[in-house]
């Protein structure tokens, strides 16, 4: 946005000048006008006609808990919600807090917060009442982020901070707590364990992304060329051959007393080692981008070369890579379907065991497109929202 | 001047700490081989690539070499690396076309066009393409009409959920003595190209639009020329037809290899789109204007003045695509495209070479992204500006 | 030569993971995260079933074996690889539990060595990674239905237990592209054939239609459920697999199963069974005796029902065979009543059978008891 560029005065109104202004312009674009409503029609009106009709979306509905938490124990499922309602005080918190920079992300939990209510009740389903609880959640977290006084924002960090630990402990459980009993990760199934393999591949990804970018930029050669051979290895192979290894080869190297994790520990060894390489790239893009000025002035200021890449140069490179690091969200937690291919029941192949079911043969233009529509959903809203983040924080912008 | 001692001097420290990375290298490389060879051994397992000579014992569907049930596992593994590069090459130049189209159609003037092309992008690129995979396999290709029901298509294209039938051609005996009249035309078409950029370097101007024709009437010129001295054709169509169960003739595309190609050059056409787009936005306004001023037309600002610069934003992430294309037609493995990976799998289960099978994927997969690399990288050092 | 390169792709391979867990170690904040949970999770399991009395040592040095039966006793669960969508074999349905013949197995073993037929932790295996599953330690025992051949059994490492299902390749096509049931592979010049890859069945479909001389067209899929939809939906003719897929298979997914043939042609030998790695005798001992002890139940006419009543029967044979005489179980490192166990928690291999398959229309035939003709016979237990 370089300059702001002065529209020229409306010459005409009206919905006539509209159509004419961006539909029938010159004679060629009349013709793609109608060819592209030809199209349109041609493929709509089947479309639309078999999903009004002909479709059995009652396969959806009798697999919907499937789909959502797979094997998770049926009467472990308020953990499940109960991380739902954190992630609501969380984002209430953080938009009461931070108010502009967090509104996408709230106005986006609350509108889902109130489909999913309205689909509950057409559904005759109780979950409507979670979904008002989650709602209620965020709300009140909003007012009490505006009446915090200023030490909010730093409670606000510590929370995201300890949030994502906290919500893997209270899904696993652990032995420890009589009333939160260890649940398996191989019962983990559905959107709960694309969720997990996202957000666990990309948070454990970052640091050691970090280490290879430093590494990468290393006056070190040993470590230069260790770090550019590990980049470019992962980056020339494809992410199915990176899990499968990690599926395959963790346990041969491990020792052999030992228990090999499970699968999906494994899977998201396999995912951190994937997602490393790439993050490491972008961070070196936002290491690139920080000034010499900043470097001399620090050493000027007589901060050695850790205490300069700490405070001043990571910091400001990270916040360059803002915008590439929720792309790399996006992109992991499509490609985390990969895992059914290794056999985790993962969104897609909890569609595909449920395609295997007698009563619903032949349903796969459903499940698939229901399957689309979770992740074309999911990633939209998070694209709106970081999208206002970013705007509101300035970030990505020279 | 003053002596640091030894251990405050900053290359003794570096040399240290390369080392010591060395060594933790070392030793944990140590560990994990000892704790390898211990597993191995206690199941009585050996590493080694002698099975690649093994009868492979079965059958692949799809073959671009000749390859049967009796041939080695290394042969079955080179068809699985053939069908990939196939796969991935006509894929490549594929999606170009669709992520161009789509790019341009997206900023174009005509609203419904470009709501379209932002559609098009927005839900493929924000769904798994694995998924998209399945559907266009299981959910549309196998659900068209059996052989006999085929829906016809002008060509004539036959769509069956048995594969796509398309026309091909067939070299006639006559196709030698053609050859010398082929290579005479397309010889022709570099003699215009030199033509014309004499023409441009000397007079600093492009040669009217319509001498471009010369690129399509000098080799028509040149065939009707050997036509008139050898009738008959060096090529013969192939048309299919229907002939008992299936049909005969054409070229056939299988379910698995048509649904491979169309997801994979969706859905890296949506990614192509949004960088063509990018590429075209960053050409700022004024250049624009500044070529319509100048008397360019809109074509001529397209060719000379935007596609130039644009291309030089558009390469570096065009690579990176191309390589995704490549490595992402390792989902092949889940509609049943005998692919590198695929077949690779298969080996890996009946053999047991797990790890030397994994090296070989790895190393495949990675010299076919540096090689790609290495292409784009002189292709683009062609078109980068020089900077000074 | 070989050698070299093998070390250094291993090496190679290493250096990555090395990458992983070296670099991991001075990551500032954050990074922990994942490392902590992978021992958390680790913990737990190895403490659900010893109740949290027994920490586990560092295991003993590997012995001739015993460790891997010693590791499955501390964790308390069996590991078991099953098939996670084949109707009748190992399913998980969509109340999210397991089902099936195989899965049934599991639950024996876990009866025979906890007491407790839930203490299995199932793991859904396709047909290409099963057997490096079980190589890598990944399961404890593969009960998915496995034909035991050479191959398997010498150069993959693994130790297959007794066959639970005798069974046989066979091929079903299209009712309007065979004349009947009676076809030979020659009906079938020039069809295509599903079949799911890294099984015998894909060998052997290579070899039977090789050596008839009829040429074919393999269409390969990775799953078998993929396999028959793709069937079902017109890709290919036929579809081959094991004659009790075909016939459970057949009528679960496919949408019609009356205008499909199974032909009378058998293309192969087909042992079913369960598989362990090798290098823990003990252990292959506890999955063989387990399912011996079920068959000799259902010869002796023990059932779930009456195995109380039998345990104050005065025939030495039955009394041994449920530890009322005699140490059998402690001699491979059980419980003596581990059969007891086994038939009173799951039941006789009959009452396996008739739970699983008959629903299916699947008769005994070769899988009935030695006594009826069948092949089922269990060794003595003395």
């Amino acid at each position: 946005m370089a300059a702001i560029e002065m529209q020229p005065p409306r010459l005409s109104v009206g919905p006539i000048a509209w159509l004419k202004k961006n539909l029938f312009s010159t004679w060629y674009n009349v013709l793609l006008t109608f060819l592209a409503l030809g199209l349109l029609y041609a493929l709509l009106k089947p479309a639309l006609q078999w999903a009004l009709t002909e479709a059995r979306w009652g396969v959806i509905e009798a697999n919907l808990t499937l789909f959502m938490i797979g094997q998770y124990p049926r009467e472990q499922l308020w953990r499940v919600w109960l991380t739902i309602y954190m992630l609501g005080g969380m984002i209430g918190l953080s938009w009461g807090i931070w108010k502009e920079a967090a509104r996408g992300f709230a106005l986006i939990a609350l509108g889902a917060g109130l489909a999913f209510i309205v689909i509950g009740l057409l559904l005759n389903s109780n979950v409507w009442i979670n979904w008002l609880i989650a709602d209620a959640v965020l709300l009140a977290f909003y007012a009490l982020g505006r009446i915090l006084p200023q030490r909010g924002a730093s409670i606000a960090t510590l929370g995201w901070l300890l949030y994502f630990p906290l919500i893997f402990l209270l899904v696993a459980g652990t032995r420890f707590i009589p009333w939160l009993p260890p649940v398996n990760t191989n019962q983990w199934g559905g959107l709960l364990l694309t969720l997990m393999l996202t957000i666990v591949g990309n948070i454990g990804a970052l640091p050691l992304g970090v280490l290879l970018a430093l590494g990468r930029r290393s006056k070190l050669p040993i470590l230069r060329y260790f770090s550019i051979g590990y980049i470019e290895l992962i980056r020339g192979v494809p992410l199915v051959t990176v899990l499968f290894m990690a599926n395959l080869l963790v346990p041969l190297f491990l020792p052999v007393n030992l228990r090999p994790p499970d699968a999906v520990i494994r899977v998201m060894i396999g995912f951190i080692m994937f997602e490393a390489a790439y993050q490491a790239e972008n961070v070196r893009g936002g290491l690139q981008a920080i000034n010499r000025g900043q470097y001399e002035a620090a050493q000027a200021l007589g901060l050695s070369g850790a205490l300069t890449m700490s405070l001043i140069v990571l910091p400001q490179a990270l916040r360059a890579v803002i915008p590439a690091l929720f792309n790399s969200f996006i992109s992991l937690f499509k490609d985390t379907s990969l895992v059914a291919i290794i056999g985790l029941f993962d969104i897609l192949r909890i569609a595909r065991s449920v395609l295997a079911q007698s009563d619903w043969l032949g349903t796969h233009r459903e499940v698939f497109l229901f399957a689309f529509i979770i992740y074309w959903g999911f990633n939209l809203a998070f694209t709106y929202g970081s999208r206002r983040l970013e705007e509101a924080m300035g970030v990505g912008k020279r | 001047m003053q002596i640091t001692a030894f251990w405050r001097n900053v290359r003794f420290l570096q040399a240290l700490g390369q080392v010591v990375f060395v060594l933790m290298l070392a030793l944990a490389a140590g560990f994990l081989y000892a704790n390898v060879s211990t597993n191995l051994a206690r199941q009585g397992l050996t590493v080694g690539y002698d099975f690649l000579t093994n009868p492979a014992s079965f059958d692949i569907g799809e073959s671009y070499i000749s390859y049967e049930a009796s041939n080695s596992y290394g042969r079955a593994i080179l068809v699985g690396l053939v069908n990939t590069l196939v796969v991935s090459a006509l894929g490549i130049v594929l999606t170009t076309f669709v992520g161009v189209i789509a790019g341009i159609a997206r900023l174009s003037s005509n609203w419904l066009i470009s709501r379209i092309a932002a559609a098009y992008v927005g839900v493929i690129r924000n769904t798994p393409l694995i998924i998209q995979l399945m559907f266009w396999y299981f959910g549309i290709i196998l659900q068209l009409p059996a052989v006999k029901e085929a829906v016809a298509l002008p060509g004539p294209i036959f769509l069956t959920r048995r594969g796509l039938y398309l026309p091909g051609f067939e070299a006639t005996p006559a196709f030698d003595a053609w050859k010398i009249y082929i290579w005479v035309a397309l010889a022709s078409l570099i003699v215009i190209w030199l033509i014309f950029r004499w023409i441009q370097n000397r007079y600093d101007l492009p040669p009217p639009l319509w001498w471009y024709s010369a690129y399509l009437f000098l080799p028509i010129l040149i065939l009707w020329v050997g036509f008139m001295l050898q009738p008959e054709p060096p090529l013969k169509e192939m048309i299919p037809e229907l002939a008992g169960l299936n049909f005969r003739g054409g070229l056939r595309l299988t379910p698995e290899f048509a649904a491979l190609l169309f997801g994979l050059v969706v859905y890296t056409g949506s990614f192509i789109a949004e960088i063509v787009r990018a590429g075209i936005q960053a050409i700022s306004r004024g250049q624009v204007e500044a070529a319509r001023s100048l008397g360019l037309t809109t074509a001529q600002t397209l060719r000379l003045i935007i596609f130039p610069q644009a291309l030089r934003v558009i390469i570096p992430p065009m690579t990176s695509q191309y390589l995704n294309l490549a490595k992402n037609s390792s989902l092949a493995i889940a509609i049943g495209y005998p692919d590198l990976f695929s077949i690779a799998n298969t080996v890996i289960n009946q053999t047991g070479a797990v790890i030397e099978v994994i090296v070989i994927i790895m190393l495949s997969y990675l010299s076919m992204s540096l090689f790609t690399s290495l292409l784009m990288n002189i292709y683009n050092s062609r078109v980068r500006l020089v900077e000074r | 030569m070989r050698k070299t390169t093998t070390l250094i792709g291993v090496l190679a391979l290493a250096s990555i993971l090395l990458a992983a867990c070296g670099g991991a170690a001075p990551a500032p904040t954050g990074e922990p995260v994942t490392i902590k949970e992978t021992v958390i999770v680790t913990v737990e399991v190895t403490a659900e079933g010893t109740g949290g009395t027994e920490a586990t040592p560092v295991p003993p040095p590997v012995v001739a074996g015993g460790e891997r039966l010693q590791a499955i006793m501390d964790r308390g669960t069996l590991i078991c690889g099953v098939h996670g969508t084949f109707q009748g074999f190992g399913f998980l349905d969509p109340a999210g539990a397991w089902t099936g013949f195989d899965v049934e197995f599991c639950r024996a073993w876990a009866a025979a060595l906890f007491n407790d037929a839930d203490a299995v932790e199932f793991q859904a295996l396709s047909a290409q990674d099963r057997f490096t599953a079980l190589q890598s330690g990944q399961v404890d025992v593969l009960s998915r239905n496995s034909t035991w051949t050479f191959t398997r059994d010498g150069e993959l490492g693994l130790t297959f237990g007794p066959v639970t299902f005798y069974d046989g390749q066979a091929i079903m096509a299209r009712a309007d592209i065979v004349p009947g049931p009676a076809a030979g592979l020659a009906d079938l010049e020039g069809a295509n054939v599903c079949v799911q890859s890294g099984t015998t069945t894909e060998l052997n479909l290579a070899d039977q239609f090789r050596a008839a001389g009829v040429s074919y067209e393999p269409v390969v899929f990775a799953e078998q459920s993929e396999a028959f939809q793709a069937y079902d939906e017109g890709r290919c003719d036929a579809i081959t697999s094991d004659r009790s897929q075909l016939a459970t298979q057949g009528q679960a997914v496919l949408a019609n199963f009356a205008d499909h043939v199974i032909l009378d042609l058998v293309m192969s030998k087909e042992p079913l069974g369960p598989a362990v790695a090798q290098g823990d005798d003990r252990l292959a001992d506890m999955v063989h005796w387990v399912v011996y002890g079920m068959i000799q139940a259902e010869e002796l006419g023990i059932t779930s029902a009456n195995v109380d009543e039998f345990l104050t029967s005065e025939d030495p044979v039955v009394r041994r065979l449920l530890g009322v005489e005699g140490e059998l179980g402690s001699k491979i490192g059980l419980s003596n009543d581990f059969i007891y166990r086994t038939i009173k928690l799951v039941g006789n291999y009959g009452e396996v059978f008739e739970r699983n398959l008959a629903p299916f229309g699947l008769a005994r035939g070769q899988n009935d008891l030695w006594t009826n003709g069948g092949l089922m016979y269990a060794p003595p237990f003395r």
